[in-house]
């Protein structure tokens, strides 16, 4: 049985069409990647899947149910971590955000909720900033923070909306091993723009401009071709192929992307 | 110097201008700081000013006046919040209309109302001198139900404020936490302005939170520690009234904005 299961779904903002039609299907442990332009329903689809907008048209059945039934399940990293820096508040307390309801002391929070929190931390490896205040944080270890309040819910399902859009090539290297090593636990599914990086460790791909195109990219190694001894793919050809099928816009968004040589 | 001051302590008024001022104090710190941390500055200075209307209202109909302008700034923090959860885009426009809106309302009823001229500056920039015993059951009732809040659901109020969205995703409900913030923060304002006056409350509200919150590792330390600087700065503020004959709304500001100078002169180069 698929972990998650898109049929038909359409999506408007009061009469603006932001998705058409979309059918997708997440299996068991897969690392699906998200791509495509600005504005191009990426982010909607996520909310969708999360149940923080409401759709109309189609069905979303994650693990069998309808999204908001199996938000426990679901753990997630929104896009923008990097706001509201000065909030004076320690790692530790943003980890505990992620649990789900259950049992709570009268006051502030039970001791199984700081040893799963400080687990949480441990597995992201910043158990040692747990007391630290969250705005003195580099943006890539902020990052790992927000993956570890997701984990601490133990989820079947990892969603992350652009999680190294803000932070350098290093940092964004750390938080994709990382996930390589919750992927073997853990489905996970990524919005990105970094389409080179991602389609490393992705085996699944979906283009979304209003339309999503699908693709299994497992043998990737085998479907492009590569530059050099660099580990990049070429951006161009991934792009032409991803954006193919259904997508006649991609000529005029791709440059939105960084084109490396 | 301190002479005058231990003389002025044997009378009543002075003493309740002390006690309102520790009460109040505490209760703007600790909202002061949810205020600060959900960005809602803006949205307390426009229930400050609503306010006013439920003074009008209150000398027109011959209420209480806490009673009418508490009531008037609930009502309107229910509105805003309400209209905000819906287009949150379009708050600042609706803070503002609330904001002259009822002020308007208030200036009307004070009119209408026959033969009495209630005094508008003492609304305006604050009557700490004049604390009623029953004035300060209510600061202390308030203190008392802020303090009671922010214990038992400190959690859910930290995790609206840090993170609505994903607070949500973790059920809580947010529309309700946020609403309460709100009333909260209404009654505060209008408590704070019989020791500042509605035109100065924002500041009463804002300058100890800033400070509290550069030198805080948690909300609730923030909070604590807001609540300790405001009460420093109200006691100062007073005394300088006191000595020099000066406003007590407007010299507790000016000693709140004066320490914030000191504060940032000294601390500009680790920030």
């Amino acid at each position: 049985m698929p972990i998650i299961e898109i049929e038909n779904l359409s999506f408007a903002y009061e009469s603006q069409v932001v998705l058409e039609n979309i059918n997708l299907q997440v299996e068991e442990k897969d690392f699906l990647a998200i791509i495509g332009p600005n504005g191009g329903g990426k982010s909607t689809l996520l909310k969708l899947i999360l149940g923080i907008n409401e759709y109309k048209e189609g069905t979303i059945k994650v693990l069998g149910n309808a999204p908001k039934k199996s938000l426990r399940h679901i753990g997630y990293v929104p896009q923008n971590t990097n706001v509201n820096t000065d909030f004076p508040i320690k790692v530790i307390e943003v980890v505990m955000m992620g649990h789900v309801d259950g049992k709570r002391p009268l006051f502030g929070y039970g001791k199984d909720e700081i040893l799963c929190a400080s687990g949480a931390l441990a597995q992201v490896g910043m158990e040692d900033f747990a007391q630290t205040k969250i705005g003195s944080l580099s943006g890539g270890q902020r990052q790992r923070v927000m993956i570890a309040r997701a984990l601490c819910a133990h989820p079947r399902i990892l969603i992350l909306d652009e999680p190294t859009s803000s932070i350098d090539i290093t940092g964004q290297r750390e938080v994709y091993e990382l996930l390589k090593e919750l992927n073997k636990h853990i489905t996970i599914i990524v919005v990105s723009h970094d389409i080179s990086v991602i389609l490393e460790y992705a085996n699944k791909a979906a283009h979304v401009n209003k339309t999503l195109s699908y693709h299994d990219i497992s043998d990737k190694k085998s479907t492009f071709h590569q530059h050099g001894n660099n580990e990049h793919f070429c951006e161009i050809e991934l792009l032409q192929m991803l954006g193919s099928d259904n997508c006649d816009t991609c000529e005029d968004i791709s440059p939105k992307w960084s084109l490396k040589p | 110097m301190m002479e005058p001051l231990l003389d002025a302590l044997q009378f009543e008024f002075m003493q309740h201008a002390l006690l309102a001022g520790i009460l109040v104090s505490f209760a703007s710190g600790i909202i002061g700081s949810l205020i600060v941390v959900n960005r809602m500055v803006f949205l307390a200075g426009g229930i400050a000013h609503t306010s006013y209307g439920g003074i009008g209202l209150a000398v027109y109909f011959g209420l209480p006046i806490f009673l009418g302008a508490s009531l008037f700034a609930v009502g309107a923090a229910l509105l805003i919040a309400a209209l905000t959860l819906k287009k949150r885009h379009r708050m600042d426009t609706f803070i503002g209309l609330i904001w002259a809106v009822g002020m308007a309302i208030g200036v009307i009823f004070v009119d209408l109302t026959p033969g009495y001229n209630v005094d508008l500056m003492s609304y305006l920039f604050g009557s700490i001198l004049a604390v009623s015993t029953q004035d300060l059951y209510f600061m202390a009732g308030l203190l008392l139900l802020i303090i009671t809040v922010v214990t038992l659901r400190y959690r859910d109020i930290l995790a609206v404020s840090y993170d609505s969205e994903y607070a949500g995703l973790r059920g809580v409900n947010v529309r309700f936490f946020y609403t309460l913030i709100l009333i909260l923060s209404a009654l505060t304002v209008v408590v704070a302005i019989k020791v500042v006056g509605l035109i100065l409350v924002i500041a009463m509200l804002t300058i100890p939170v800033y400070i509290a919150e550069k030198l805080s590792s948690s909300l609730l330390s923030m909070m604590f520690l807001s609540g300790t600087i405001a009460t420093l700065f109200t006691l100062v503020g007073l005394w300088f009234s006191y000595v020099y004959d000066l406003t007590s709304g407007a010299s507790i500001i000016m000693v709140s904005a004066v320490s914030l100078g000191v504060f940032l002169l000294f601390t500009h180069k680790k920030i």
